[in-house]
Formats: C-alpha cells, structure tokens, sequence
C-alpha cells in the first residue's frame, strides 16, 4: 500500500499503463503545459497536475499537447482508437463536453454499435467536474447525468484515491469508451492505495462504504463524504446507514441497491447534477420499479435546485446539497410512518 | 489625428482604472476573500480602450474570460464590477456570475465568457443584427490567440464572411494560452491575421501596447466595418499580459526576467505617457491628478463592494424560468 492523493492516483495510474503498454497515449490542452515557452515543455505539466513528467518520460508522440479545440481532441481520441491505440483524452472542465459532444456522443460511443460490432473504440476521456470551487456557472458542473444516458458510454466516477486507481487502469485496459470523472474538490484527498500494477476495480460494482440497517444513502464523489458524515452521526444515535458508492453509472450496480433497500426499506439519493432527468431520479425511479413491496416509505433525492451553478459562496453553499440537507432528508425518510 | 486633450485625458484613466482595478484585485485576491478563479487582464489594457474609446452604447463587444478590461472599457460600473468579483448582491449580475461571467446589455457588454471560443459566434449574431438595423452599428468579438484555434472561432469567421455580418474579430495575442506558448500552439505562419484573411476578410495588425496604435488602426477598421455593404474585419494585435495565467498561476514557463522586461518596455500606461508629455499636449502633472483620482475610485469601489450586502439563499432560485 502506498499512501497518495487523488490526483497522484490518476497520475501514476497513466503512468504505468504507458509504460505496460506502448499504445497508451495522453492528449489534451497543456498535457504537457509550457510547450512554445521560454520556461520550455513541462513547465507546469497539465493544469490539475495529472500528466507532470510523461512527456519527458514518453516523449512528444505519446504525450500530445493540442490548442484550444476539444472537439478535435475528442475527435482524435476516436480516431486514435479505432486505430490500434488507446488514447487518454483530457477534457480540461467537465463543462466542455458542451463544445464537444457530437464527438463524444454521435461519434466514439456509437462506432462499436453502428459499425455492427466490427471495431473497438478503446478511449478513455477524463474530465474535472463539480462544484465546491466559486468556479461559476460553466466550470462546476456535474454532467454524469447526461453522459449516463447516452448508449455506448461507459461512466465511471471514483470518490477514492484507492478508486481512481482500480478504476482507471480498468477503463484504459477496456475496450469502449470510457468517461472517466474526477471531481475536483476531490484531488487533494489522501488515502491507501494498492501497489499491485495489474490492481483492477470492475465497473458495476458499488462500494458499501458505511453498513447499516436503517437507510440506505446511494451518492458518489464530493458529496458521498458528506453522507458518510451524516450516517457517522447518525450511528452514534443507533441509526444505521447503508451509504453506497456507486463509483459506476454507467454500468449501474442495481444488484447491490436494491439489496440493500429490501432490508432497509428507505431510500435517500444524494447527487450533484440537476433534480430533471437525473441520476437521483432515475434512481429513486427504478427502486419503486424493482422493489416496492420492500419500500417502508417514498425515495427522497438530495440534489440542487433546477438552476445553474451561481458564483458567490453563499449562493453555491446553498445550492450544493449540504450535511444538514442530507440529514434532514434521511430523518425524513426515516421519520415516514 | 489628433485626439483632443479631453480625449487624452479620458483614455489615459480608462487605462489607468483598469490597471488599478486589477493591480488591486491581484493583492486582495491573495487575501483569500475573492472566491472564485480571476483572470486579470493587466498590461492588454491599451487594446481594450483603444477599441473601446471608437463604441457607442449601441455597439456591441463579446469578451472572454479575461474580461474585466473590456467590460470597465465598455463603460460598465466600477463599484458594480467590484461587487460583482467580491460576490455581493450589489454587483451588476447580483453575485451570481462573478469574475467571468460579468455582464451589462444595456452598455453593449453582452458578457465576459468563460467557454474559450464561445464569443467570436455570438459577436456574428450581434453583427447580423445590426447589418439588418442599417444604422452602422457593429459587433466586436475579443478572442486570445489560443480562442483563435477553436472551431467556434473559425465556423464565427466564415459565417461572418457569407452573411456579410458588421462584425469585427479583435484577437489579442499575449503569447500564451494558459501555459502553452502561442509559437506551439498556432500552425498559421505563426500569427493570427493572416489566418482571418484566409476566411475572406480585410485584416490589419497593430502594436496592442500602445493606445495610439491601437486607436488609430480601430479608426480605419470601424470605417470600414460601418460602412454599408462590407461585411466583418479581423484586427490582430501583439500584446502582453503580466499577471498569470489566473490568479495563483506559478508562470514557470516565462523566461528569465520576462516579467521585468515586459514591464519595463511593453508598459501601454508608461508609453502613453511618454509619448503624450513628450509632445507637450499633457503634462506629468494631468495624468498624476488622473492617477489618484483612479486610485481613489478603486478604493472606494473596494471599500463598498466589502460593505455590500451578501446574496441570500432563496436568490438561488431567482432568474431562472423555473426551480424545482
Ligand atoms: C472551451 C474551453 N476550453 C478550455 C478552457 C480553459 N481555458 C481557459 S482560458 C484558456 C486559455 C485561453 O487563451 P487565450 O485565448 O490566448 O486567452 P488569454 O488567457 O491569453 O487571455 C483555457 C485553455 C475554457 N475555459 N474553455
Ligand atoms: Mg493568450
């Protein structure tokens, strides 16, 4: 075990599958960050600090620098794939699938489908998401939602430095693409990680990250720590929750939802995108499909109001779900006779 | 020709406001109060109010993430701005916008941008509509030299040339995007100009830290756009920026000194006052009395915008067509 942050697991992950595998190549803008300067290529090394010294230890084919056009990236990622090699596309913002997603939706998730099965489209597109930063309405927000509903995409979303690891190294070694989402209030978080270099995290199984019998909290990324929190409160009181990690939602682990709901009986869904066609909704929504004699009261889901992600802290704070909102709803859920 | 000494004096504390407004916001920022990423627009301030002073209320500017220059130049509230960036409910977009996404449609500031390459498309709409009013008002998009790469930029370009849109593409190249450098990053014969008019318009290039540059090359192109008939212009001009690339940025891809020697020799405020106390048509003493009475502005923009009442929670929901 290796003590790191998250965005040291994203970093070492590429790292090692560069090295495993010569097919494996990184492109993004400022990937390699200082190239055309004085301060020379790697002066910075990538914006959130995830791809610092693969061009030195790779070289400019393998790490690519691009302008300022995602949508070509995302375009060469899809040509890049269908061609033998597995690319690592960084999409800066999560927010700039918005200049890109015929690339990502129209193009690299439908290949594999379209083409009647005769190709892979190994690609895997990181992209920093969330809100948390005062980073306004186009740089915080969460799009898993959206990304979730589009066939051909894999969407996986690790809450854990431990995660990113199992998690990455999966998604590069597979062959769909991959949507891979860091939330970037997460990058500075430590924790253990295993060392093993074949270390593999399967998609579509969640994490039980508290156990309990009352409750059962289904979230992922910034806010799965804020229920944690509330489920460490609350069993100090003797009430007991399941707090799920879906680390997946694309494929969806409903196996261990529902299993979970049929001894609790409760159902609280705590997530970041908006409350329309929404994971919590969809959620909350194929519980009362597949197990509603188990239900002991309605699903509640946490979420931020129908709005855009507003600029100034107290505007954020109480757009964000909260601890206290949290709670709240879990009290709620439980309080339902 | 020859401004008058109003003229000189006005776009002397144009540049000046805008300098202070950022040179303070580059100090208070480290006080860790402002939230948020801020991009200052230091040392570009000459291009912002050299295209700027030629504008009407009714002419339009799109400007990028780097927008409080063209914003204070296109004569959008200084108290307003300020509490806007320290996220008060008195700012122009009520705190909920802040540093990039400042806005005044009523001054013709149809928003900084915080998506690289959103601007140059929505400068050509504002360009159509106003080739249909016929009264010779223009739309001008700001774009950096690395918005100058995105596909926005270029389907804008092209859009604005067979819609003969009044619009006109103002790129300012400071040499970087982010951290990379413009040499890296720009295929085109390494500038920017020449590629708008391989999109079929007229171009010109000036210096971008110098004002009577900057000013004298947006008379020629403002003619030219107004005039009836003759669709978008492209104007490139070579500029610097001498903050990071945001605030909190390490800028370890400048080289050696860079900083000094930008600050020392590319310096629009020092040339300006060079050249016009040179001439003899400002003395020191005119632009010192502009200087502290910038300064003085700035502080007491600071000092409400601290004052002002914070947003409220229940405002989340406001200004939007519906909340859940
Ligand atoms: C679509 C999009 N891609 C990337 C970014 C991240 N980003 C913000 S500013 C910037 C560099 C812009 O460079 P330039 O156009 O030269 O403007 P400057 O910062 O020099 O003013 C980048 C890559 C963004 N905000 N939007
Ligand atoms: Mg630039």
């Amino acid at each position: 075990m290796a003590r790191m942050m998250y965005r040291e697991a994203v970093l070492s992950t590429i790292a090692e599958e560069m090295e495993r595998d010569e097919n494996v190549v990184v492109l993004g803008e400022d990937v390699v960050g200082g190239n055309g300067t004085a301060g020379g290529p790697e002066a910075i090394g990538g914006i959130w600090s995830t791809s610092a010294g693969l061009y030195g230890k790779f070289g400019a084919d393998r790490v690519i620098d691009t302008p300022i056009s995602e949508s070509a990236i995302m375009g060469a990622a899809a040509g890049l794939a269908l061609t033998g090699k597995r690319p690592v596309a960084e999409l800066m913002f999560a927010d700039f699938i918005g200049v890109s997603l015929d690339q990502i939706w129209n193009q690299l998730a439908k290949f594999r489908y379209m083409f009647g099965g005769k190709t892979k489209c190994p690609a895997v597109i990181r992209m920093a998401w969330g809100a948390g930063y005062n980073a306004a309405a186009q740089h915080s927000q969460a799009v898993h939602h959206i990304l979730t509903g589009m066939p051909g995409l894999k969407v996986v979303m690790p809450s854990t430095p431990a995660d990113v690891k199992g998690l990455l190294r999966t998604a590069i070694r597979d062959d769909d693409p991959v949507i891979f989402l860091e939330h970037k209030a997460l990058y500075g978080v430590k924790g253990e990680v295993p060392d093993d270099k074949d270390f593999m995290i399967p998609f579509g199984h969640a994490r039980l990250s508290r156990a309990g019998n009352d409750v059962t909290i289904v979230s992922t990324g910034l806010l799965l720590g804020f229920c944690e929190a509330v489920a460490d409160k609350l069993a100090a009181e003797g009430i007991g929750c399941d707090v799920i990690d879906l680390r997946t939602t694309s494929p969806l682990d409903e196996e261990a939802i529902l299993d979970s709901v049929e001894v609790t009986g409760r159902l609280v869904v705590v997530d970041e995108t908006n409350p329309r066609c929404s994971l919590a909704g969809d959620i909350c929504a194929m519980v009362a499909e597949k197990a509603f004699a188990s239900l002991k009261a309605p699903p509640i889901s946490v979420t931020p109001p129908h709005t855009p992600v507003p600029f100034a802290r107290e505007l954020e704070t109480a757009y964000l779900p909260s601890i206290p909102k949290i709670e709240a709803a879990v009290r709620k859920v439980l309080s339902y006779r | 020709m020859q401004l008058s000494r109003d003229q000189l004096l006005r776009a002397y504390r144009q540049m000046k406001v805008i300098r202070e407004f950022e040179e303070r916001l580059h100090v208070d920022i480290q006080t860790g109060e402002i939230a948020g990423f801020t991009h200052l627009y230091c040392g570009q301030e000459a291009v912002a109010v050299g295209v700027c002073e030629h504008l009407s209320t009714d002419d339009k500017i799109v400007s990028t993430h780097r927008g409080h220059g063209h914003c204070l130049a296109k004569g959008c509230d200084v108290d307003g701005m300020m509490a806007e960036i320290w996220g008060s409910r008195d700012g122009l977009c009520k705190g909920k916008g802040g540093s990039m996404h400042i806005a005044d449609v009523d001054k013709g500031m149809l928003g900084a941008n915080g998506i690289v390459g959103a601007g140059a498309p929505i400068a050509v709409g504002a360009g159509i509509a106003a080739k249909i009013d016929r009264k010779g008002h223009v739309a001008i998009a700001f774009s950096g030299d690395g918005a100058c790469n995105q596909g926005t930029t270029f389907e804008a370009m092209n859009m604005a040339v067979v819609t003969k849109a009044a619009c006109i593409f103002v790129f300012e190249n400071n040499h970087y995007s982010e951290h990379t450098g413009f040499e890296y990053a720009v295929g085109t014969n390494k500038d920017i100009a020449s590629r708008a008019e391989a999109f079929g318009m007229k171009i010109w290039r000036g210096d971008g830290t110098d004002f009577f540059s900057v000013f004298e090359t947006m008379r020629e192109v403002l003619d030219y756009v107004r005039a009836p008939g003759n669709g978008p212009a492209a104007v490139e001009f070579d500029t610097e920026r001498f903050f990071g690339h945001f605030e909190g940025d390490p800028q370890r891809y400048r080289g050696p000194g860079e900083l000094d020697r930008i600050r020392e020799t590319r310096d629009c405020l020092k040339k300006f006052r060079a050249s016009v106390t040179g001439a003899g048509l400002l003395s020191d003493a005119d632009l010192d009395t502009v200087d502290a009475d910038v300064m003085e502005a700035i502080e007491t923009a600071v000092t409400k915008a601290k004052a002002a009442p914070r947003p409220k929670p229940e405002d989340v929901l406001e200004d939007v067509y519906i909340s859940y």
